[in-house]
Formats: structure tokens, C-alpha cells, sequence
């Protein structure tokens, strides 16, 4: 296996705030890996780092098999970077914008026309390529923005939030297009606090929480780490609560869990939907109503919830540092 | 596709202006911002001139004499002020992210700044020009000959770029656009107005007198009262005053030495964003 990006022990400190306490991650050529972590988790940092934005305190890594600390050039070179602002002059068109990040990427003349307007095209972007970029929509400004971080055809892509703050439409339309990137075989390192974005993406997650690592796998078996299916039962009598779970527990891989109060009873389970089948039968046989009945995985929220006790959508529990000279973070 | 292959000298070069460019353009989409940057220095012309000029003695000519003594004065205030545009320029940038976009391509970093640098130069000539043209419309005039009137034009460019290195390293110690167009401009106006700019030095407190003479700006402004052939009034023979265009000069590559190397150090290692 080749390692598109490989870091060992990634440290950064801004003063008090420790962003990163020496993490390591592994991006395989080719794949979608999420980072994954609230507000202040040290997720953009990391990108940070690995786009040689920002020197790392201690720790090493490579990108594109380049030294980020001593090669930035080289890693330049290679990679492509979508922030979490759409980094793009608002008074220049479209075309303009990209003809410009092209030329800077050191395509000729000729090469960096032909390729905006192959990326105008391909994010459907054509028909406003010569309108100035202030009068464009929020997602059409990002995906401008994640055309101009292709345009030297980069081989490792770092997409730092690409949908915070747009609306579902054009957050499903970023994740057709960052799809079809993956399908050409651009290795994708993806930043993002909405744990569905994670579970679309990526074929690897790693949890983030204040600089550290806690977790890491694929969605499934990150999922399978809290406990595998459960079955969520509402009865139609609050009385049939307590009975309806007596009745489920034979099927259960533990203990079930009841709520008389809302009529439901959550019951871990192993055999996937042939549970939900028994469970129905062993109901109606013993003559108990139900409202609703479904078989549920856990989510990566669950996930999260039970790494860290609490919601990954939560607000920051530590902020970004609070140095003078720093931006306030945007969106959500 | 690749890459072309050229020396890094060639792609400063052909950075900078891919750079330049895309400020001009900037300026040919807002008009606006051309008009009110060519608006302030006229107004200034035409309040002293009209207003203000007649209260001011610089000796025989009155009203006319201070006319011609005031141009040069508001060319040295222009090409200070002027830096307003390049430090909230820079500042905007940073906040957009775009400067990281720069920053993460395989391009030269001190040509983003080279670029910036260049298009506020071509700017500020622009501004010279409809300056001057305002100035022979109230009366003021060269007196000197061309070749003094060409150095002139080119001192008062060469520093009008030099400064403008000042304000890209202040615009990138600045946290947002907001801090950059007032802070980030505080310092433009003790220098600009603790000069010889709308008067003479000698009529100016004792202890504030050393600190005019020897202010770059009442050089550049002095510079180009000698070399259009103006009026001159209530001068010394302190060395500002003897050599003022080679010390003006001088000034210029001294403020381009410093603090062109200190922009380009805090642009890449700038963390606009400054998220975890």
C-alpha cells in the first residue's frame, strides 16, 4: 500500500491552547479519509500543517512522499486545498479566477485557458464563467472554489468543511463532485463535523477531540464499537411496555432498554433483520400492539457521543486560541 | 500536463505580474474606488487653495506663492495615503482565505506582494497625474527644466512604492479589515502632518522642528518643490535641507529594504485563518 499522506507525532501549541498532542494518520493513495471532530478539535489545524500553512511544533509528515517542513515546495506541487471560505477574488470573474490560480500554478498561458475551461464545465459553471464571482451563490462560489484547488490536477486534496454553511442542495451537489474526484483517483484527506458527510465520504474516519486521535476505523467499524443493530419498538398500550420487553428479551444480545413513559423499548441485537422478524412474530403471538417498529445501526453521532460524551454537532468546548491577531471562525 | 520548467528569477517575474494583473483588473471592475482615491487629494487641493490658502504666508506671491508651495505638499500626502489601499487590501485578503490559496500554490510568496506593490504603483502614477493636472488648473506650475521635472515624477514614485511595503507588512499584522482601516492607518497621520507639507518647518515649534526636518515625508515633499522649481521659503542649511532628493532617495530604499524582507516573512508564516 502507498501512503499518500503519513504523519507521526504532529504537535502544535498556540500558547495555552494545545491544537495537536502528537497525532499520527494515514491516508492511503486513493481514498477518502474523514477527519472528523467539533469545533476546536485540532481538525483544520492538522490540514493546516499538511498544506504548509502552518510549521508544526514537533512531528513529521509527508505528503505526496514530500517532507512537509523541508520540501513545501515540492509538496505545493501536488496537492490542492479547499478551505472553509471560498478562497477566490470576488471582483474577478469565474474564468478570470481560475486563469489566474493556473497561472500561478505555473501553467502556461494556453494550458491554464484550456484548463479553466474544462473545470468551468465540469462544475457546471459555464454559463456564469464571465459574471464577477460577488454576484454567484454560495454554492456556486465553493465549487468555484473546489475547481480552483484542481487546477494543477492535484494527487492529494485537502477539503477543509467544503459544505459548512451550505444549504442541503448544494452541500448533495459537493458530494456528487467530491465522488467523481475519488473516482479518478485523487486521494481526498476531508475535514467535517456533520457525521453524515463522514459516513457518505469516506472510506476512513479518524476521530478527533481536543488534539488527540480517539478513534479510528471505517464507519462500520467505528459503528460497531458502541454495539451492532438494535431494534426500536413502540408499543401501542403504555401497559404492554414492561411485557413486550420480557417477551423481546430471549432475542436480545443484551439487556433492553425501557421507556414506559414514550411506549418504547430499544433492544441491542445481534442477528440483524432476522431479529426484527422474530420480534414481530413472538409480538403478535402474545397479542401485543405495535405503533412502530424498526431495525436501527448506530450512527456515527452515537459514536461520537459514546467516545466523548457528548454531540460532535455540539458548540466548541474549547474555542480556536484566542490570539489578537486571529480570524473568527465563520459559518454554522 | 506540466509544469514549464524556467529559473526562479523568470517565475518571480512572471508571478508578480499574474499578480499585478489581477489587481488592475480589480480596479477597472470598482471605478469607484479609483474616483474616491483621485477625489480626497483633489479636495485637499482645493481647501487649501481656496480656504485655508489665504491665512497662510510663505512669503511674497501670497495666495499664488502658497499655491505653488502646497502641490508638491499634497503629492507627499497622496502618495502616504495612499497606502490605505494596499494595507486593508492585504488585511481583506488574509480574512478571505485567499492568501492561503497563494500560499499553498507552487509560487514565488514574495510575489504576491510584489504584485500588490506594483498595481499601487501604477495607481498612484494615475493619481500623480490627475494631481497635477489639478495643480495647473489652480495655478501652481513647473518652473524647473524637464529633466528636473522627470526626476521629480520619479522620486515621487519610487517612494510612493516604497511606502507601500509599509502597509503590507502592517496589513498583515492586522486581524480584520475593520482594525486594518483604522489602526492599521494610525500611523499615517503623524508622519504625514509632523512635515513641511502645507508649511514651512520654521514656523513650527523648536522641538518639533529636527523631527519635520528630517520626517521622509517633508523630504519627499521638498524634494519636489526643488525640482519643479517652487517656492522655497524661510529654508536652513541643515542637511535635510542641503541634500534633500539623494537623502530622499536614500530613504526610499532604506524603507524597501527593511520592511520588504519583514512583509514577505510575515505573509508566509501569516496563519490568517488562526482556526484549530
Amino acid at each position: 500500500m502507498t501512503l499518500a499522506i503519513s504523519a507521526r507525532g504532529l504537535t502544535k501549541h498556540f500558547g495555552e491552547v494545545k491544537a495537536l498532542n502528537g497525532i499520527d494518520i494515514d491516508v492511503e493513495q486513493g481514498t477518502v479519509v474523514g477527519l472528523l471532530g467539533p469545533n476546536g478539535s485540532g481538525k483544520t489545524t492538522t490540514v493546516r500543517i499538511l498544506a504548509t500553512l502552518l510549521q508544526a511544533d514537533a512531528g513529521s509528515a509527508t505528503v505526496g512522499g514530500f517532507e512537509v517542513g523541508s520540501q513545501p515546495d515540492q509538496v505545493r506541487n501536488v496537492i490542492g486545498l479547499t478551505g472553509q471560505y471560498a478562497a477566490v477574488d470576488e471582483y474577478l470573474t469565474g474564468r478570470e479566477n481560475l486563469e489566474l490560480f493556473g497561472r500561478l500554478f505555473h501553467l502556461s498561458k494556453t494550458e491554464a485557458k484550456t484548463r479553466a475551461a474544462e473545470l468551468l464545465e465540469r462544475f457546471d459553471l459555464t454559463d456564469a464563467a464571465d459574471r464577477s464571482i460577488k454576484g454567484y451563490s454560495g454554492g456556486m462560489r465553493r465549487r468555484l472554489d473546489l475547481a480552483a484547488s484542481l487546477i494543477g490536477r492535484p494527487q492529494v486534496l485537502f477539503l477543509d468543511e467544503p459544505t459548512t454553511g451550505l444549504d442541503p442542495r448544494s452541500r448533495q451537489g459537493m458530494w456528487e463532485v467530491i465522488e467523481s474526484l475519488v473516482a479518478d483517483g485523487t486521494t481526498v484527506l476531508l475535514t467535517t463535523q456533520y457525521l453524515e458527510e463522514a459516513d457518505q465520504l469516506a472510506s476512513r474516519i479518524i476521530v478527533l477531540d481536543h488534539g488527540n486521535v480517539i478513534a479510528q476505523g471505517t464507519a462500520d467499524e467505528l459503528k460497531n464499537q458502541v454495539g451492532g443493530d438494535r431494534v426500536e419498538l413502540v408499543v401501542a398500550n403504555a401497559v404492554d411496555s414492561q411485557r413486550a420487553a420480557d417477551v423481546l428479551a430471549q432475542f436480545g444480545s443484551a439487556p433492553a432498554q425501557v421507556d414506559e413513559e414514550a411506549r418504547k423499548i430499544l433492544l441491542p441485537v445481534a442477528g440483524g433483520s432476522n431479529a426484527i422478524i422474530d420480534a414481530i412474530r413472538a409480538l403478535d403471538e402474545h397479542g401485543i400492539a405495535i405503533a412502530d417498529i424498526a431495525l436501527r445501526r448506530p450512527t456515527l453521532d452515537d459514536v461520537f457521543l459514546s467516545l466523548t460524551g457528548r454531540s460532535a454537532e455540539d458548540e466548541p468546548v474549547a474555542g480556536p486560541p484566542a490570539r489578537g491577531r486571529r480570524g473568527r471562525k465563520g459559518g454554522n | 500536463m506540466s509544469t514549464q520548467t524556467r529559473p526562479a528569477m523568470g517565475w518571480f517575474v512572471s508571478d508578480t505580474l499574474a499578480v499585478t494583473r489581477r489587481h488592475i483588473l480589480k480596479i477597472t471592475r470598482v471605478p469607484e474606488s479609483l474616483f474616491f482615491s483621485l477625489i480626497q487629494p483633489v479636495m485637499f487641493v482645493l481647501l487649501f487653495a481656496f480656504v485655508f490658502g489665504g491665512a497662510i504666508n510663505v512669503g511674497a506671491g501670497g495666495a499664488q506663492s502658497y499655491r505653488e508651495y502646497l502641490i508638491p505638499g499634497i503629492f507627499a500626502q497622496t502618495v502616504m495615503f495612499a497606502v490605505a489601499g494596499i494595507t486593508v487590501g492585504i488585511t481583506t485578503d488574509a480574512s478571505k482565505g485567499i492568501m492561503d490559496r497563494f500560499r499553498s500554490l507552487p509560487m514565488r510568496p514574495g510575489a504576491v506582494l510584489a504584485g500588490h506593490t506594483l498595481a499601487s504603483l501604477v495607481q498612484n502614477i494615475l493619481v500623480l497625474f490627475v494631481l497635477s493636472v489639478t495643480g495647473f488648473a489652480v495655478g501652481w506650475r513647473i518652473h524647473g527644466s524637464f529633466a528636473d521635472a522627470a526626476l521629480a515624477y520619479f522620486v515621487l514614485a519610487l517612494f510612493a512604492y516604497a511606502v507601500t511595503w509599509i502597509g503590507a507588512w502592517v496589513g498583515l499584522q492586522m486581524p480584520n479589515p475593520e482594525v486594518a482601516s483604522t489602526a492599521g492607518l494610525a500611523w499615517l497621520f503623524p508622519l504625514t502632518f509632523a512635515s513641511n507639507i502645507f508649511t514651512p518647518v520654521a514656523t513650527m515649534p523648536g522641538w518639533l522642528q529636527p523631527i519635520a526636518l528630517w520626517n521622509p515625508v517633508s523630504c519627499i515633499a521638498l524634494s519636489a518643490r526643488k525640482l519643479f522649481g517652487n517656492p522655497l521659503p524661510q529654508m536652513g542649511d541643515s542637511f535635510p535641507e542641503t541634500h534633500t532628493v539623494p537623502l530622499t532617495i536614500a530613504y526610499a530604499f532604506i524603507i524597501i529594504g527593511i520592511f520588504a524582507p519583514l512583509a514577505v516573512r510575515a505573509f508566509k508564516t501569516r496563519n490568517s485563518g488562526g482556526r484549530a
